[in-house]
């Protein structure tokens, strides 16, 4: 299992890239393994304001259909409209096909989210 | 087994099944009747075949077709128990497939009563003070039951409460009848013994909260035990406890909602009281309710004036109509056979003979699938893959190869908390000797898992079409024929 260094990682499995204000969100190598064949992914309008825990889409795969939750507030200002229209993209690299890009109001809630570290022992 | 020709392909001009008798009534043009641009100018594309072909070809792919009538169909949380056929010739009697719903009371006294009576039926086995027959399928019943909570909070003035609190093992029709209902859905953690963290839900109730949508025995086929206690929370957090009924053929005659202190409750009569369903259906799925939400049922409901049976649809309350005339009649007219046939005995025996079978195959599978919650359970079971988790087998492949085995697969990946889930269902209707050739052929492929594993990743291999490429027709559908 892939877990990249310099992310941030919620216990739903997603991971946060931090670029300035900005973060970009997706899913986990765990994730999109659990998953298996992702064949459907829903993404957010732009604009849209998300607080931490809300959901942000959805992912489908032939044996389930699951939300996508936003480890961090913000509004977003960004979408990957590539997962969009080829949800295969989180099968096959999942950290470098990003969900979405927020715009975030507190980055005092990334303390609340994992390093690399804690998150390898979270899912072992 | 091969066949797989469309009625197109087998037609021919000039083959016809039957000749018109001679024209005895004026002929006249189209056009002078109807405007021209609503006539169709080109030519209509029908089959034409003979009799025989037109049998042969629909016996041919009747031939393809899987049902309880075939063989054994352990597909969990469906109940698909025998459907016995005499509630078929009693559904087909003309005094019942020969009146039309707009027939005026008086003259359909004898549906009216059968309806009657089979709320009443109804109501004593679920322990509730008043039903509606007119849903056509569980996920409608849950539908009417959230619409008639939601009505209830709405009218004594209690706005706020917005949520449906959903099991992580729910089907997954709870969260969807409620969210189509307008609540927003929350869902409630199980606890590691498969049943509802009583802590998490505690710290989930106030004054926000409509309802909590609970199936007992719930989707591992384990019976919530605390049942009282949550209700009990639920109630005294001012909301309301809803009853998804696909899980009733467990309990009739051994416990009913009504007593655990659910106020709604929708029951499958597809399921549990027999009528034909997965394709023969229609379904059916009465709700009942309890107390003061009677006045908010579906009208019209059927009530009794001495002896006169008749239409009320004066409700203060009600939600309005949800189903077109009376609900699906043949198909009540079945399970009204159905309950008549058994007795208030023979449905006991029903759910106690379903229990101990899922019990028989639960104890003879866990020596060769791992068994997440090895505890007592009621009708059905779920199972987590093959106990060597070294094979490479997966759940998959087991479903698809007991297809050659000539059994239809259990429900499988379902409850979502159970990795890689096998979820088994008996029912009371199979024999021990049934039960114990697909005991025979679970082993067998646990056997082949570990000797032969290329034979299951490539099953089927008897079936009209081998595996299919289920993420591939999931991204590229292809929807249309090749003719």
């Amino acid at each position: 299992m892939k877990i990249l260094e310099g992310l941030y990682y919620s216990k739903n499995h997603e991971w946060v890239k931090v670029e300035g204000d900005k973060a970009y969100v997706g899913i986990t190598d765990f994730a999109q393994h659990s998953l298996g064949d992702i064949v459907y992914a829903e993404l957010p309008e732009i604009d849209t304001v998300l607080s931490a825990g809300d959901t942000l889409g959805t992912v489908e795969s032939v044996k389930a259909a699951s939300d996508v939750y936003c480890p961090i507030s913000g509004k977003v200002v960004e979408v990957n409209q590539s997962v969009a229209d080829d949800p295969s993209l989180l099968n096959s690299d999942p950290y470098e096909n990003w969900m979405i890009c927020v715009e975030m109001n507190d980055k005092g809630e990334l303390d609340q989210l994992m390093s690399p570290e804690e998150y390898r022992d979270f899912c072992n | 087994m091969s066949y797989d020709k469309l009625i197109f392909e087998v037609s021919k001009p000039g083959h016809t099944a039957y000749s018109l008798p001679p024209l005895d009534v004026v002929d006249f043009e189209l056009e002078e009747s109807i405007p021209n641009e609503l006539l169709r100018h080109t030519e209509l594309s029908f089959p034409e075949v003979s009799e025989v072909e037109l049998v042969r070809h629909y016996t041919n792919l009747s031939y393809k077709n899987y049902s309880v009538d075939k063989g054994f169909y352990p597909l969990g949380s469906c109940t698909m128990k025998y459907n016995p056929k005499v509630n078929e010739d009693i559904a087909n009697f003309e005094a019942f497939t020969d009146i039309h719903p707009l027939q005026s009371e008086s003259t359909v006294q004898g549906a009216l009563k059968l309806m009657y009576n089979l709320q009443e039926m109804l109501k004593e086995i679920t322990g509730m003070d008043g039903m509606t027959l007119q849903p056509a399928a569980g996920a409608h019943g849950e539908l009417t039951g959230m619409m008639i909570i939601k009505s209830y909070f709405e009218n004594i003035g209690e706005y706020k409460r917005k949520k449906i609190l959903v099991p992580d093992s729910a089907h997954g029709t709870n969260p969807a009848s409620a969210a189509t209902a307008g609540f927003e859905v929350v869902e409630v953690k199980s606890g590691s013994d498969g049943l509802i963290d009583i802590d998490s839900l505690k710290a989930m109730l106030n004054d926000d909260v409509a309802g909590l949508m609970l199936t007992n025995p719930n989707t591992l086929g384990l019976f919530e035990k605390n049942i009282i206690e949550i209700a009990k929370l639920v109630h005294d957090a001012g909301g309301l406890l809803y009853y998804d009924g696909a899980n009733m053929n467990a309990n009739m005659g051994i416990t009913r909602p009504g007593d655990m202190g659910f106020d709604v409750v929708h029951i499958n009569l597809h399921k549990t009281f027999a009528t034909p369903h997965g394709g023969g259906g229609p379904g059916s799925g009465p709700v009942g309710v309890k107390g003061n939400l009677v006045d908010f049922l579906p009208v019209p409901v059927v009530e009794k004036n001495n002896d006169t049976y008749y239409l009320n649809y004066d409700l203060p309350h009600t939600i309005g109509k949800v189903r077109s005339f009376y609900g699906n009649f043949n198909v009540l007219v079945k399970a009204y056979a159905y309950i008549l046939t058994m007795g208030a005995e023979g449905l006991k025996f029903a759910s106690e003979i379903a229990v101990l079978n899922a019990n028989y195959l639960k104890e003879k599978l866990k020596g060769y699938y791992d068994l997440p919650y090895d505890t007592i359970c009621k009708h059905e079971f779920v199972l987590s893959g093959l106990k060597n988790k070294e094979t490479g087998i997966t759940t998959l492949d087991v479903a698809k190869r007991l297809i050659d085995y000539g059994f239809h697969p259990p429900t499988i990946y379902f409850p979502l908390i159970v990795d890689s889930a096998l979820m088994i269902e008996p029912t009371e209707t199979e024999s021990k000797e049934t039960l114990d050739e697909f005991i025979d052929a679970m082993k067998s492929i646990a056997k082949e898992a570990e000797e032969n594993p290329e034979i299951l990743k490539t099953a089927p291999h008897n079936t009209p079409v081998r595996r299919l490429d289920e993420v591939k027709a999931a991204r590229n559908p292809i929807v249309k024929a090749s003719v």
